[in-house]
């Protein structure tokens, strides 16, 4: 469906094999996030503290949970809402509308890559997957109910509350196991997995490219790997920021910085570098008349990304 | 029946194979079987099934069951009403099809959904009982841990009790109880609706030959229908105000044989002729150069020979549930939403919810989702209310046009037939609108 797409993510990864030079874009991009101020603060999430090792684990505990220096407020601000993760009509409306979307995509990525039975009803059965930035849970119940076998993982300790109490509701959703951790640690572990699904994470995150190799040590040989995000475009700052968070109030002021955001191919870049190779990629698109979320190949404004780990 | 289809349709489907159903119905036919001898006359509960709802019944895997049985496809009909002044013949060959629709005993679609869902590989269970209440919102119990976890594991699914003392806990309860549905009033559904000051009498009537078209005949006090259904019987659905359906009931079958034919026929004003005032040739340009039935010009029914079954008198109603599903709760068919007869279209209605539903729980399942949740259930509303608010207000807005009897409103009805009859994308429209196939009218 995106053969323009892969058209373009291809393009971007033989540029890369070709030179070593960033390109304008991604210099800047670099240049302000990964050089931006990381003095460590006090933050509330207690595992990557505690941990108080070098400089180097810190930075990279800190980039799985919050962007730059507003780490505590932003922290902060999802634990302020973190009551209201299964309120449908709350301030998690727009990933509760959007969820059966990327199930959609999730599904059949992963059906296909594991030649699994798509029209079965637990099409993941015996597979191990971790939801890096789970929240409330909202991704992996619905896994849980597919048969997978399920970890969520978020940095907000009141998120991994509300999670286990929500899943503890369904003996089916109740085999979750959810850590108030991070991707770090989880590679600290050792811990692998078959699928790594981060979605909607990795614009908080600090350090993409760091926090996209945590990503990609979890995965086994030949896993699968799913990222979704927001574009860094024009379209996705009048519509993401603009109108969600100042017009129509879907999310609250600032949840989201522009300049966190990623372009498909810079998230391609970082993903090569992590040793994955994207293999689809899909568009969000919203429909107001329907109140409907629908894949597309218009990744202007939310996009979803389907990479496999290199066999080492 | 809608909800046993549902339940078929379920079973028939790989994504929701798997799911537990439990069919609470007192009904001890459920248990003991439907036993059908061919020679009996027919029931006068009848449905006349659109094609559409025939070809879901084939993908359910149901229809097979039902044809040995009677039941009679019909591929003609002919509308018309007292005043004379017009008429409107269907045939189903004006929108390239078999036939316009199928008549079967209610009796003989129970048996034949009952015998799909007992040997689908399907886990299901019957319950023989009523329900009696119902409590669906425990809400999020927070924090009692200790002993009264299995409370919480339960927190989230509705808890049913029936009348024989069982407890069940599920997470979605599906009301197809019909039109006075005790699932819609302990969920607490509010409805809008009205009773139309008119009953119904239903009975079965046998001819002297074979009747292959459906009748109706719009009259003063409401319509009469005559529906094929096979052997020589038909079914009569006979619309009147309460009094008149009293007196018809108790008269004897001589008399209300007589008084059949004589509404049928001549009763209550003169037949149409075939073109009225030149009317035929002015519309005649708009099918130009396109076959219509409209040539085939007005028949008068056959002749009703006997009284086959008992008269039945039912009161009629129009009933809308205002919402059809919450939080574990929808509801399908009669239960959401009751009709006039005057069209058949009633138990197709509900069909038609019976499967938007299984349809929407396979999309559900298929991306993890809760069944229970209000979200997926209302995509299920969305879907089925716009169409069966439609198809109410265009049965209501008949029986309203056809209940008054006033000079120009009858010239305006008759141009409407006259319309009907002769301008073919119209005629079209109507037929497959009617057939379930199209789902609102007029915009294609």
């Amino acid at each position: 469906m995106a053969s323009k797409l892969l058209h373009r993510v291809r393009a971007v990864s033989a540029r890369l094999k070709y030179s070593r030079t960033l390109s304008p874009t991604l210099a800047a991009f670099a240049s302000s996030r990964l050089l931006s101020d990381v003095a460590p603060s006090a933050s509330t999430s207690p595992a990557p503290q505690s941990s108080g090792s070098s400089d180097k684990f810190e930075h990279n505990a800190k980039s799985s949970s919050v962007r730059s220096s507003l780490k505590d407020p932003e922290l902060a601000k999802f634990s302020a809402i973190a009551d209201t993760w299964w309120d449908s009509g709350g301030p998690f409306k727009p990933l509760h509308l959007m969820n059966p979307t990327r199930l959609a995509f999730i599904r059949s990525t992963l059906c296909r890559h594991f030649g699994k039975d798509p029209s079965s009803a637990r099409p993941f059965e015996g597979m191990k997957i971790v939801d890096v930035g789970c929240g409330g849970g909202i991704l992996s119940e619905p896994l849980a109910r597919m048969g997978a076998s399920v970890t969520g993982v978020d940095a907000v300790d009141k998120n991994i509350k509300i999670a286990r109490i929500h899943a503890d509701l369904d003996p089916v959703t109740s085999t979750i196991e959810y850590c108030c951790t991070t991707a770090e640690k989880l590679v600290e572990e050792q811990r692998k997995f078959d699928a790594v699904i981060s979605l909607e994470v990795i614009e908080h995150v600090a350090d993409p490219a760091e926090f996209c190799q945590s990503l990609s040590a979890l995965t086994i040989p030949e896993g699968a790997l799913v990222i979704s995000t927001i574009n860094r475009s024009m379209r996705a700052y009048a519509t993401a920021i603009v109108a969600a968070e100042y017009l129509l109030h879907w999310l609250p002021k600032g949840t989201h910085q522009w300049l966190s955001f990623l372009t498909p191919e810079e998230l391609v870049l970082i993903l090569q570098r992590s040793s994955i190779c994207v293999k689809e990629m899909a568009g969000f698109v919203y429909n107001p008349l329907t109140g409907r979320w629908s894949l597309s190949d218009d990744v202007s404004v939310n996009f979803i990304a389907f990479g496999t780990k290199n066999s080492q | 029946m809608v909800g046993m289809s549902l339940a078929c349709s379920l079973a028939s489907m790989p994504l929701t194979k798997h799911l537990n159903v439990a069919i609470i119905d007192s009904n001890p036919a459920l248990v003991n079987g439907i036993r059908i001898n061919k020679q009996d006359p027919p029931d006068p509960r009848v449905s006349t099934i659109t094609p559409a709802t025939t070809s879901m019944f084939r993908d359910i895997g149901a229809w097979q069951y039902l044809q040995p049985y009677r039941h009679a496809y019909f591929d003609q009909m002919q509308v018309w009403d007292y005043t004379g002044l017009g008429y409107t013949r269907y045939h189903a060959r004006d929108v390239d099809k078999d036939s316009l629709g199928c008549v079967v005993e209610n009796k003989v679609l129970q048996s034949s959904l009952l015998l799909c869902i007992q040997n689908a590989d399907f886990q299901k269970r019957i319950f023989p009982s009523r329900l009696v209440s119902m409590s669906l919102n425990p809400g999020l119990k927070s924090k009692q841990m200790d002993g009264i976890s299995s409370e919480i594991s339960r927190a989230d699914l509705a808890k049913l009790h029936l009348s024989d003392g069982t407890c069940l806990y599920a997470k979605l309860v599906v009301g197809a109880d019909g039109s006075k549905s005790q699932v819609r009033e302990l969920a607490g559904f509010k409805t809008t609706g009205w009773n139309y000051s008119q009953n119904a009498v239903i009975c079965t009537v046998e001819h002297a030959s074979e009747n292959q078209c459906a009748w109706q005949r719009f009259l003063p006090a409401g319509p009469i229908a005559l529906l094929p259904m096979g052997d020589n019987f038909s079914n009569i659905v006979w619309t009147m105000n309460p009094k008149e359906a009293l007196d018809r009931k108790s008269m004897t079958e001589i008399d209300f044989v007589k008084t059949v034919n004589h509404a049928l026929d001549h009763g209550f004003g003169p037949h149409p002729t075939s073109s009225l005032l030149g009317k035929g040739n002015i519309f005649s340009w708009f099918g130009a150069g396109v076959p219509t039935s409209g040539n085939g010009g007005f028949e008068i029914p056959p002749k009703v020979v006997k009284l086959a079954s008992e008269r039945m008198v039912f009161p009629l109603s129009l009933r809308h549930a205002n919402d059809y599903v919450s939080k574990h709760v929808a509801l399908i068919g009669d239960a959401a939403h009751t009709v006039h007869p005057l069209a058949g279209q009633g138990v197709n209605l509900g069909f038609g919810d019976a499967f938007a539903l299984s349809r929407v729980i396979g999309e559900a399942i298929a991306v993890g989702m809760d069944i229970g949740e209000a979200s997926l259930l209302k995509k299920y509303e969305a879907e089925r209310k716009p169409a069966n608010i439609a198809m109410m207000a265009i049965l209501d807005g008949f029986q309203k046009a056809y209940s008054v009897d006033f000079g120009p409103l009858n010239i305006l009805r008759a141009a409407g037939f006259h319309a009907a009859n002769y301008i073919s994308p119209l005629k079209r429209s109507i037929i497959s609108y009617a057939s379930g196939e199209q789902r609102l009218p007029l915009f294609t």
